[in-house]
């Protein structure tokens, strides 16, 4: 009886952390000094964005579309490669080579059934632009088997100082299959030469059976990542289930615990795991309950706001804003909402002037502009 | 004598077809459910019970009542633009599901018919085919 009454105890508790619906820990400011302006009109679901050295940009649809837009028109950008469109599947993230100027190559990553199973998974492929089209394609990784289960494919792309290049890829639907084992992919962040090689000294190169691409192990479905502007390192978001998003700092053959440590529970509100930490597993940087469904990721580093500088803007498909976050001596001190009501953020990023991007699916790419 | 001999011939024939009927949303709702836990239960809840202003119920929602076509619609296509449900107004965003004509067939069968839901009609290929944007 009394095992009975505390483990009711427990389950009242845990709804009681958990099943909270509003986030409390958030504020919205009265007055904010900035004004928004529609760049770029009309888009689907907006998913990456990036800046070429003309100031114009390169925009993906997820339904698979390359857009680049310049002096405020869209052009198509053809031979994209084909992306298996199911679910959360698609066209994903777009970045430039550090040294773009020079050797013209484009990042992307996408869902792809390359590949002998039915189903997809999510491939990084590098390409060159010549005449509206994209040339010279090569893949440089393709996470396998293919799997029909429609979520999970992360993500995003960026380059670190060095030149190595990070991608996510998502769990795939199969947490107790993936994210633990790193013979297989799935719920890893890798890091690649930006040929596509594996760099001697990433951290499972001498694992046998290892995918030795892999940086770090243990993520449930990354969609948001960037490189921090003065330490370099590289910081990550992802979505948690029912609670349980997660910011993290992105460290060599870590693992980051899902689904064996989580601060979220089940979708229908069963228990998924009773462990919020374990040795040998990293915590959080930061983690949300509620989810507030995580997107892209970028820190202010320009000096255009200066009441926001330092600060890391992170958007919300759930709440449907623009969060800034205040972090200091390694702990986020205060959240607000920019942007409240402004409709499903899907990424946000600093421009080569040092302006903030924000793109909302169904409606397109603001920036932020100070008006003190 | 032979008038209730036709009677019964009927009752048999009507009987059995509503019960083969009945297997066929039964399993169509099985399969539909696996569907509805992939691809639409993150938003709109285990329970069809949505967020409210952000993603419509599904659970007792008179838009699905009222607008049959218009919800397999936006399950093959995707929904984008106002709509109003139980009284609520949404302005989202849902992005195109990619599911096969059958999976649809499945995912609409159990929406119709659960949490206190109820279709008369079952969904078909056929049905789901003839719906073009």
């Amino acid at each position: 009886m009394i095992r009975f009454f505390c483990s009711f105890l427990f389950i009242v508790i845990v709804k009681a952390c958990f099943g909270q619906k509003d986030d409390t820990t958030i504020n919205t400011p009265k007055k904010l000094n900035y004004s928004t302006e529609l760049i770029v009109p009309e888009l689907d679901i907006p998913w990456g964005m990036t800046f070429l050295p003309d100031g114009s940009m390169l925009i993906t649809e997820i339904k698979g579309k390359l857009i680049h837009f310049k002096d405020g028109i869209k052009t198509e950008i053809k031979q994209v490669p084909e992306v298996y469109a199911r679910g959360q599947g698609g066209l994903m993230d777009v970045e430039l080579h550090p040294d773009y100027k020079n050797n013209g190559w484009i990042y992307f990553t996408y869902s792809s059934s390359d590949g002998d199973e039915k189903g997809g998974n999510t491939a990084l492929m590098r390409a060159k632009i010549k005449d509206d089209a994209l040339i010279e394609k090569q893949i440089l990784y393709k996470g396998a088997p293919n799997t029909t289960k429609p979520y999970h494919f992360g993500s995003r792309i960026v380059f670190d100082n060095d030149g190595y290049v990070y991608f996510g890829i998502g769990d795939r639907g199969d947490h107790f299959v993936n994210p633990q084992d790193i013979t297989k992919d799935g719920g890893k962040i890798y890091r690649l030469k930006d040929d596509g090689t594996i760099p001697a000294d990433n951290p499972f190169v001498n694992e046998i059976g290892a995918k030795t691409a892999i940086y770090s192990y243990g993520h449930r479905n990354p969609q948001g990542m960037t490189k921090h502007p003065v330490t370099g390192q590289i910081w990550e978001n992802e979505h948690g289930p029912q609670g349980g998003d997660e910011i993290n700092i992105i460290q060599k053959g870590k693992n980051y615990g899902w689904p064996v440590i989580c601060y979220g529970i089940n979708y229908d509100n069963t228990i998924l795991t009773e462990k919020t930490e374990m040795p040998g597993m990293e915590q959080p940087f930061y983690y949300y309950v509620p989810s507030i469904a995580p997107s892209g990721m970028a820190f202010i580093h320009s000096d255009k706001y200066p009441d926001w500088k330092g600060s890391l803007l992170i958007g919300s498909l759930k709440f449907q804003y623009l969060e800034r976050l205040d972090i200091k001596d390694n702990k986020v001190t205060y959240r607000e909402k920019i942007m409240p009501d402004s409709g499903r953020v899907r990424n946000v990023k600093i421009s080569n002037d040092g302006y903030i991007y924000v793109a909302i699916e169904g409606k397109g790419i603001y920036k932020i502009l100070p008006s003190i | 004598m032979n008038q209730i001999k036709r009677l019964a011939v009927l009752f048999i024939f009507f009987t059995g077809f509503s019960f083969i009927q009945d297997e066929e949303l039964s399993k169509s709702m099985a399969k539909g459910k696996d569907v509805y836990n992939d691809f639409c239960m993150v938003c709109h809840k285990p329970n069809g019970e949505g967020t409210e202003k952000i993603f419509p119920p599904l659970a007792k929602s008179d838009f699905l009542k009222k607008y049959r076509d218009e919800s397999i619609r936006s399950v093959k296509y995707g929904q984008k633009g106002k709509i109003k449900v139980n009284g609520i107004e949404y302005n989202g965003n849902m992005p195109l599901p990619g599911l096969s004509e059958e999976e649809i067939v499945d995912v609409m069968n159990y929406i119709l018919n659960s949490w206190g839901n109820k279709s008369d009609k079952i969904v078909t290929i056929r049905e789901v085919k003839s719906l073009i944007k």
